[in-house]
């Protein structure tokens, strides 16, 4: 608590604060669109999301140890891995999209491992981190310095959002999604290859988590067991922000990005994803207190 | 009628039993010119690169002894061989394979395994059995306040990692006509012992010398970013920032301070050679100090590999990389069982104990001398400073390639850390 006063000494460090805390959650909230995507439309809650994450970053270091510039490395991981994810739908999701919530807990659960130790095998343990080759915006006498690589993956976040939103509202194949994430059978009697629709909406949150793992690797690090967190993150981001609507999950995962950094700063490193986690508690006895009342006027 | 075969058939089974059970001796005095380690190593799971490392190590330490001629044990020589299995980088794995190594392999002298995680779960196992085990890579100072008497670590317990650090810093500031007392410190390790352990060195040390701690932050393992702790650094302008979390932690703090223009006149980490920050990282890391246990620059030297620097060049040639000082602990664990056998002069694990006891070893890798918890008080640790990005010994100062840069330069005075800013 004795770092508080500092913050008020300091306004333009509580503002470096902030942002830092935004530019993180957005990353955290790109991740979080494709993991409501497929819990809204396929009720998989996938827990090998922080995986696809991980394998993303993997293959834009490939890419860029190859030669190739780090902008075409987000690229071809998005690509490779709607690839990815379109198999893996093919081999294993499809056989749980229809079962019990658990079991394709259970499934993804067995691919995360499955996937961190291929990666493990394969890239060796060892942690790597992509040169994006951009400086630092220095402001306020040094005070305020941000990473320009950060405001590339929030416009980035940013951009694939708007993105999806019109994808999912204009596209034939966005409007399929939408039809089987309200009524699957419905939509299978209205002539919807609702397979298909699964399909597509793996890969393409797998192309998010791609995507978002490229930046990843340019911003902080990478290792094959850095997947867990971005998951549990990712989760909470949906739970708090539900799985209807973009614009909250980006709200949503800067709010916590915010809180957590702020909760670091003031208690410390160690206290920071303690805090995260009691406001998580505290925002869902405070929202289920709200629906509670709503649920009386309605009686 | 039907009783009566089942009857005989037992006996044949019981005949067949007792036959295989008299023959099982034999098959062991059949090899008995050779001596068999056991060790669990991490050869999958996040530990997999160091546990590649250590076991590297053994291999070529064993195959150097047995190349001159083996171990010379009484009148008899034996040669050496490893036997090792995967951990998979869980300590509970590690301790069922230890035990499997000495009850169903029959293994007397135990190698440790990488990590003081994993020594501490296959401790108590070489302990119940009354089995030597010498290791190079748990460096957990907690691992020597059980009382075991079998174990013995051949490497620096962590919380000598950067201790120097701090005294180096001191001396330098009192060189520049700044009062030690009037230094800062902001420490921020990681949540595990290891880590722990380097706070508590730095701790003890920096109060000796009076400094002030102004950030004490514990990183969670499943770190990854560190920017809130960052920012207070920045507010609060420490003279030492200490970080250690393994290679991870190591990456992380070179590319945030980098990336978000932190300054400290000195960052000391621990893991940099193994997370390669300076060939990872260039510019950035520049003038980062790093701990480490073994350098290849060190004028120690053995009859077995000659110098450090030889001992690098062999273990280049055979293995393709630059071995790091996992792999070099790993090997003078091999080399102190090596003498303690042929002072103990039998192979009776309890005789072996005694003399590893008495160890008094100079080795390529340090002078090797246990306490009577079992931890090597002979050897002292070596700090890098990574200049013009390449790693250059700082201290002990017998032994310094390179003056210290102290204070860091100001990020605008540096290198750039980034292709788009400019050259200085």
């Amino acid at each position: 608590m004795s770092n508080l006063p500092i913050l008020f000494d300091n306004p333009a460090l509580a503002l470096q604060v902030v942002i830092d805390g935004i530019l993180v959650g957005a990353i955290f909230a790109l991740i979080a669109y494709g993991m409501a995507l497929v819990w809204g439309v396929m009720n998989v809650i996938n827990i090998a999301q922080g995986e696809l994450v991980m394998l993303g970053g993997y293959v834009a270091w490939y890419v860029v140890r190859a030669g190739l510039p780090p902008a075409l490395g987000i690229v071809i991981a998005a690509a490779a891995l709607w690839l990815v994810g379109w198999l893996l739908y093919r081999l294993v999701i499809f056989r749980v999209v229809d079962g019990d919530l658990f079991i394709a807990i259970l499934a993804t659960f067995g691919l995360s491992i499955l996937i961190q130790q291929l990666v493990n095998q394969v890239a060796g343990a060892d942690v790597q981190s992509i040169q994006s080759g951009l400086g630092t915006l220095v402001v306020a006498g040094g005070m305020i310095a941000v990473p320009e690589i950060k405001l590339v993956a929030f416009a980035a976040a940013v951009l694939l959002g708007i993105a999806l939103v019109v994808f999912l509202k204009r596209s034939r194949l966005g409007q399929a999604i939408r039809a089987t994430a309200q009524n699957a059978r419905a939509a299978r009697i209205l002539g919807i290859d609702t397979h298909r629709v699964y399909a597509a909406t793996f890969a393409l949150n797998a192309a998010i988590c791609g995507a978002a793992g490229a930046l990843v690797a340019m911003t902080w690090v990478i290792h094959p067991y850095l997947g867990l967190p971005y998951t549990i993150r990712s989760f909470m981001i949906v739970i708090v922000a539900g799985i209807g609507n973009i614009a909250t999950v980006l709200l949503a995962g800067a709010g916590l990005g915010v809180a957590e950094n702020f909760a670091g700063f003031v208690f410390g490193a160690q206290y920071q994803t303690a805090f995260v986690f009691c406001l998580l508690v505290a925002i869902l006895v405070a929202r289920s207190a709200i629906l509670v009342r709503q649920r009386k006027v309605l009686r | 009628m039907i009783q009566a075969a089942a009857h005989r058939g037992l006996h044949f089974l019981i005949a067949g039993l007792s036959v295989l059970l008299s023959l099982a001796p034999a098959a062991g005095r059949a090899q008995s010119d050779t001596i068999t380690l056991g060790a669990a190593v991490s050869l999958t799971g996040i530990y997999s690169t160091n546990g590649k490392n250590t076991r590297d190590g053994y291999d070529l330490a064993v195959n150097r002894v047995n190349e001159m001629g083996g171990v010379k044990v009484g009148d008899k020589t034996y040669k050496l061989a490893i036997k090792y299995y995967d951990d998979e980088s869980t300590s509970a794995r590690g301790a069922q394979l230890v035990e499997r190594l000495i009850s169903q392999d029959h293994v007397q002298f135990v190698l440790g395994p990488y990590g003081s995680g994993l020594t501490k779960a296959i401790a108590p196992v070489t302990e119940k059995y009354r089995i030597p085990m010498v290791e190079g890579n748990g460096a957990d100072r907690d691992l020597f306040t059980h009382g075991y008497r079998n174990l013995f670590a051949v490497l620096n317990t962590s919380d000598y990692y950067l201790r120097d650090a701090i005294k180096l810093a001191a001396e330098q500031a009192k060189l520049q006509g700044k009062d030690p007392k009037t230094m800062k410190v902001a420490i921020a390790v990681e949540n595990d012992n290891f880590s722990k352990d380097v706070r508590d060195g730095v701790v003890e040390d920096a109060k000796k010398l009076g400094m002030q701690i102004v950030i004490d932050d514990k990183l969670p393992p499943e770190l990854n970013d560190m920017t809130a702790t960052l920012a207070k650094v920045k507010a609060l302008k420490p003279d030492i920032l200490v970080v250690s979390g393994h290679e991870k932690g190591a990456a992380l703090a070179v590319r945030q301070v980098a990336d978000q223009r932190v300054y400290v006149p000195m960052l000391a980490l621990t893991h940099c050679d193994s997370a390669q920050i300076a060939e990872k990282f260039p510019g950035a890391a520049e003038d980062a100090v790093c701990a480490s246990q073994w350098d290849r620059h060190l004028s120690y030297s053995d009859k077995w590999f000659g110098s450090a620097d030889n001992y690098a060049k062999m273990f280049q040639k055979q293995f393709n990389y630059e071995p790091p000082y996992q792999a070099a602990e790993s090997s003078a664990a091999v080399l102190t069982f090596v003498d303690a056998f042929q002072r103990a002069g039998s192979l009776d694990p309890q005789k072996v104990r005694d003399a590893l006891a008495k160890t008094d070893l100079s080795t390529f890798y340090g002078p090797v001398k246990f306490d009577s918890t079992g931890k090597n008080i002979a050897k002292s640790m070596v700090l890098y400073q990574v200049q013009n990005g390449d790693y250059k010994m700082v201290a002990p100062a017998k032994w310094a390639e390179a003056k210290i840069i102290y204070p860091q330069p100001a990020w605008d005075k540096r290198m750039a850390p980034t292709a788009s800013m400019t050259r200085h």
